[in-house]
């Protein structure tokens, strides 16, 4: 095996734990609402996003229409932008694979590429393995819980709040390496203040246009205030 | 027929979004979009918290507890051990057995 094979699975493997208990969370709650292991395997394999997979069940489960599908996985989703953003750089020097590697850039796959120095290995090989042992991790993850949810009687009520500490371990990590820890403040704030104005349907949406104005107020401030 | 639907409009929306900032910006970044890419990650994490307990409720104890106890521990078992799969595991369980057992 290529040594950039070895070290992409020795880092997805820190990934595997999660998305193993996240995709099990994931089929188990899609069997339970009634969905056959095709659909739950067709999200893992074509989706490969959780939050929009959680939040998928939902959807599917109470017949949304496609508008509001659309809609849905803009808000949820929409945070990949800045991941993409962020790689652009990266991902512009590689040759091989990259439509995958873009497509299959989670917020974890994402978290241990920024957090890696990939001058002096393949970074093709890397990218692209790191990308692959992930989505693979998640999807028998979502197997498992859709085939043994019919198996095995298993009261799975709850089994959602992984997701919920999957993000906040995500802001605990994040603000070790972050110095930043005022706009992420704020941003709890103002998606409390607008879930509490604009209520549960439509808070995500009012919470990114108040973010991407908290930011740029933000940066006019601190520039005024270093001239 | 409907739920394929559904999963294709989702699959095709999250396909689009990750795409998106490699088919807008194949040669030149401008300063504001690197500006955003860099601070966003961190904001966009903080909404998704808030998300998640968007259905914690005031009114009752069983409708903020579990939460509250589970996000607590969550948080000191990552301090303490570093460990993002056992704070998951951690916290998922404690949550599981709060609602199924105490807060029934």
């Amino acid at each position: 095996m290529q040594k950039e094979t070895r070290e992409a699975f020795k880092d997805s493997l820190t990934i595997f734990p999660g998305y193993l208990v996240l995709g099990i969370g994931f089929g188990v709650l899609m069997d339970a609402k009634g969905f056959s292991f095709l659909h739950s395997a067709a999200m893992s394999l074509f989706i490969y996003a959780g939050s929009m997979q959680y939040t998928g069940v939902d959807l599917l489960s109470s017949s949304a229409s496609l508008l509001t599908a659309f809609l849905m996985t803009v808000m949820v989703n929409i945070r990949h932008l800045f991941y993409g953003i962020g790689m652009l750089k990266e991902f512009s020097e590689l040759k091989k694979h990259r439509c995958y590697d873009i497509f299959a850039l989670t917020d974890e796959t994402f978290s241990i590429l920024c957090s890696k120095d990939l001058s002096g290995c393949d970074a093709d090989v890397y990218c692209f393995c790191l990308s692959l042992f992930n989505h693979i991790w998640w999807i028998s993850g979502s197997l498992i819980g859709a085939l043994l949810g019919d198996i095995l009687p298993f009261d799975y009520r709850g089994i959602e709040f992984s997701m919920t500490a999957l993000f906040i371990v995500i802001v605990l990590s994040q603000n070790e390496s972050n110095k930043d820890h005022l706009i992420v403040m704020l941003s709890f704030a103002i998606t409390i203040f607008c879930l509490l104005v604009f209520g549960k349907e439509r808070f995500l949406i009012w919470s990114m246009l108040l973010i991407a104005a908290m930011l740029f107020i933000l940066r006019r401030i601190r520039r005024n205030n270093d001239a | 027929m409907h739920s394929w639907l559904l999963i294709a409009v989702m699959a095709f929306t999250t396909i689009l979004i990750r795409f998106m900032p490699f088919l807008l910006f194949k040669k030149k970044v401008p300063e504001t979009i690197r500006y955003l890419g860099n601070a966003l990650p961190y904001c966009a994490m903080a909404m998704l918290v808030v998300y998640c307990l968007k259905e914690v409720r005031f009114d009752s104890l069983a409708g903020f507890l579990p939460e509250l106890i589970a996000t607590v521990i969550v948080v000191l078992s990552y301090k303490w051990k570093h460990s993002a799969a056992l704070s998951i595991l951690l916290g998922t369980i404690i949550y599981m057995f709060l609602i199924q057992r105490i807060f029934v």
